[in-house]
């Protein structure tokens, strides 16, 4: 069964990167939903957030493909109950609409929506949530004269990681630990020996 | 300039390395010597010639291979690396040089063969500016790398460089290419020596072995009734060839190969039951659906090799040793993984097994083997009709060098009959196309074969078809007295479309009638010495003659037009589909 699922990756910064990660999806006619780039908590490592659907089977596959680029440290998948994420967006709409409408200010109040820029001709405010939070925000504003609208990729946090930190450690040393290349056989080995 | 530029003494790091000052150019070459990669396929052009001007002073050290193609210089250097078990090095320039690598880039990176190519690249500043012969190389061969970089400051040479070697040749070998600015090339910069690279912290060449998976596996083999071992390339790439001889004799395990594994195992090893796949023999294939334990070894589940996936081998436990994690479950679900390099798994696993008969499962192989012989191979060695069978140039072949050669094919009928007939007593020894099936391969790969392995007999096996694809390289044989002798077995057709055609689309030979030069003139204009023959009582003094040959030499053997190559799992059939005829 499809779902979406949101890939973590840890890689090193490097220019071409981007290329190689995204040539992975691609390759297979996979669309990527979203993708986000940054620096990770550690230093020097850059994490992406790539949000795809798909089915888990085709997400694992997809994760050892990663892994296995020279320049990738760690690749996690997970669902959307594993992740605590969140969505940026932003709003240009008319100054005169919200100056006019007292209902305009009360529904961006409501959103959780705050001013960013505010000019006599429009004002930008940003909110940031759910995929549905910030799309009905679209909705309400439609009618009030929505001039702009655009939202960020989705960045996630594992709710189950530990960062990266003593990971990285492990990498940098010649013979890693176990830990660092956990596979998903070690969790369900009871499960996959039984076959 | 004539000296080896040696890296400091490592131990004496407190103290400031002393450094020499040296351009790019020279900055590559040394590292070249350092990783005794001193064979460069190559052809050179305006960008990469300051490499090229550098080279002149390092002649006496560095052997450079002028090709005709820069085609012809990567699949030499893929023949050189799989003969030698080495690095294969390339030079070539930027623009239609480096394009010209791709497709060699891609077999190379599909058939895991270990190469460094190092390519010119415009000025830095020049970058994004459409300048001559400026091609986004990095981006163009992304998909077909292991690893790529761009270096546009001499100071990143040396370690960039010890990179590549070691991204190249360690784990699951690939291809990596290294593209180089002209500026760089000449910038001169303080050198203080070359290093090896032996860790790079994103890149695990070798997973860790797990215990419990080898014990795992070792109690689902000793409970197996019918185990059956199929092998790949891991194991020669692994160099675990005593290991896999040592884990299928304790086990009496019968054992097929991939037309990748081929020479890993010799021919007449009782325990060796052939090919797997497509074109290979009959046990292996329908039995695949009959054992109760599949053993993969260091290979990859190619499609050729299962035919249909959800019929394959669906009513067995699986268990896959890959150095590659992203191998196992990729295609088949394996039961236990036994991830990391066979070299080490299989002695783990041999230590774990108990000795074993398995003489009635055994029997089951022989059977299918005798009426594959009475249907297929009979005919195919000992054909009664006039006209020759590539089948029976192959056998004459195999009495002559006893199966000593290296057997370098090119790709289509003539491959896969080379593949199931020709006799090996070493590994190294078979070098093909196999995952990318590129036309052409042949003949510039068993000049590289050559090169990597100079006392050995090399035999290029190529169709008439595939040989017009890369015959310029005929002037490298010439050039550098490369000893390599051409087989072409013509049937004027591009045979294995041809069967195609003639199996799957109502014999519609739809381009596939090839008209082809006189060989032995074409030949005789590059002055190598050639023969061409049409009668089987010329067929075996004619192979003699090629052998005896000092030098290179052509011998083109005119075959039988429409023959097949049976037996054939017909694409979308399960293996066990296979047909005879
Ligand atoms: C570069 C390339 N182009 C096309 C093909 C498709 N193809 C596979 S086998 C074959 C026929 C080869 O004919 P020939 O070289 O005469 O060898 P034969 O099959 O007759 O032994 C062709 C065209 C290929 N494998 N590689």
């Amino acid at each position: 069964m499809k779902k979406e699922y949101t890939i973590t990756v840890y890689t090193e910064n490097q220019i071409g990167l981007l290329n190689r990660i995204a040539i992975i999806f691609s390759r297979r006619k996979i669309n990527i939903e979203s993708l986000n780039t940054s620096p990770s908590e550690s230093e020097g490592i850059h994490r992406f957030t790539i949000l795809i659907n798909e089915t888990e089977e085709v997400v694992r596959k997809l994760c050892r493909q990663i892994e296995k680029q020279v320049e990738v440290l760690k690749a996690y998948y997970n669902t959307e109950d594993e992740i605590v994420w969140q969505e940026l967006a932003m709003y240009k709409v008319s100054t005169d609409a919200i100056a006019e409408k007292v209902k305009v200010e009360r529904l961006l109040r409501e959103y959780g929506a705050r001013a960013v820029v505010i000019r006599k001709d429009y004002t930008v405010f940003e909110t940031s949530g759910h995929r549905e939070e910030t799309d009905r925000l679209i909705k309400v504003l439609e009618p009030h004269g929505l001039i702009e609208f655009v939202r960020s990729a989705r960045v996630a946090i594992i709710k189950s990681s530990n960062g990266f930190h003593e990971k990285l450690k492990q990498f940098e040393q010649l013979e890693p630990g176990e830990e660092v290349i956990e596979n998903e056989y070690l969790s369900k080995q009871a499960e996959v020996f039984s076959m | 300039m004539d000296t080896v530029i040696t890296a400091p003494n490592k131990t004496a790091t407190s103290t400031p390395k002393p450094t020499v000052s040296i351009s790019g150019s020279q900055a590559v070459l040394d590292a070249l010597l350092a990783e005794n990669a001193t064979t460069i396929f190559g052809y050179p052009g305006g960008a990469i010639m300051p490499i090229y001007d550098a080279l002149y002073d390092y002649t006496n050290q560095i052997k450079h291979i002028l090709v005709r193609h820069e085609q012809g210089a990567i699949h030499a250097a893929q023949g050189y690396a799989r003969s030698s078990g080495k690095t294969g090095v390339v030079f070539a320039t930027s623009g239609p040089g480096a394009t010209n690598l791709v497709t060699g880039l891609a077999d190379a990176m599909i058939d895991s063969t270990p190469l460094v190519c190092i390519t010119g690249q415009v000025f830095a500043h020049l970058l994004g500016t459409d300048a001559f012969q400026e091609v986004d190389v990095i981006n163009i061969t992304t998909p077909v790398t292991k690893w790529n970089y761009q270096i546009t400051d001499a100071t990143e040479i040396p370690h960039v460089l010890a990179k590549a070697f070691f991204i190249a040749g360690t784990g699951r070998p690939g291809p990596v290419l290294i593209d180089i600015t002209k500026n760089a090339q000449l910038q001169k910069f303080e050198y203080s020596g070359y290093e090896k690279c032996n860790h790079i912290r994103s890149y695990r060449p070798k997973p860790i072995i797990r215990k419990s998976y080898i014990e795992e596996a070792a109690k689902v083999i000793n409970e197996a009734k019918k185990p059956f071992v199929i092998f790949g390339q891991g194991v020669i790439l692994g160099k675990a060839e005593q290991e896999l001889k040592a884990f299928i004799e304790k086990g009496n395990f019968p054992a097929a190969w991939t037309v990748l594994g081929l020479s890993a195992l010799p021919t007449e090893h009782p325990l060796n039951m052939g090919m797997l796949g497509m074109h290979g023999n009959y046990g292996p294939n329908v039995l695949t659906n009959e054992c109760d334990v599949l053993i993969a070894v260091g290979m990859r589940f190619d499609d050729r090799v299962t035919g249909r996936l959800d019929k394959y081998a669906k009513q067995a436990k699986v268990i896959h040793l890959d150095i590659d994690p992203a191998e196992i479950d990729k295609n088949v679900q394996t039961t236990v993984p036994v991830w990391g390099d066979c070299k080490e798994t299989l002695p783990m696993l041999t230590q774990l097994i108990q000795p074993n008969n398995h003489t009635a499962w055994i029997n089951r192989f022989r059977e299918y083997a005798q009426q594959e012989y009475d249907v297929v191979i009979q005919n195919e060695l000992n054909p009664t009709s006039p006209i020759m069978t590539m089948g029976e140039v192959i056998k004459t072949l195999n009495e002559l060098t006893n199966g000593d050669a290296i057997v370098v094919t090119d790709v289509g009928q003539h491959q896969m009959v080379a593949c199931r007939y020709a006799k090996f007593n070493q590994s190294k020894s078979n070098i093909t196309s196999g995952g990318a099936g590129t036309m052409g391969f042949g003949l510039p790969a068993a000049i590289g074969a050559k090169f990597g392995a100079p006392n050995r007999t090399v035999v290029a096996i190529i169709g008439d078809g595939g040989f017009q694809m890369t015959l310029q390289e005929l002037g490298t044989i010439m050039q550098f007295n490369v000893d390599v002798k051409i087989l072409i077995l013509n049937n004027e057709f591009l045979g294995m479309v041809r069967q195609w055609q003639q199996l799957f689309h109502d014999k519609r030979y739809s381009f596939v009638d090839i008209t082809s030069p006189n060989f032995v003139q074409l030949a005789k204009a590059y002055h190598i010495e050639g023969n061409s023959i049409k009668d089987r009582s010329q067929l075996k003094n004619a192979l003699q003659t090629m052998l005896n040959h000092k030098g290179s030499y052509l011998l083109e053997v005119m075959v039988g037009k429409e023959n097949n190559v049976f037996p054939m799992v017909p694409q979308g059939c399960s293996v066990a589909e296979i047909r005879l005829q």
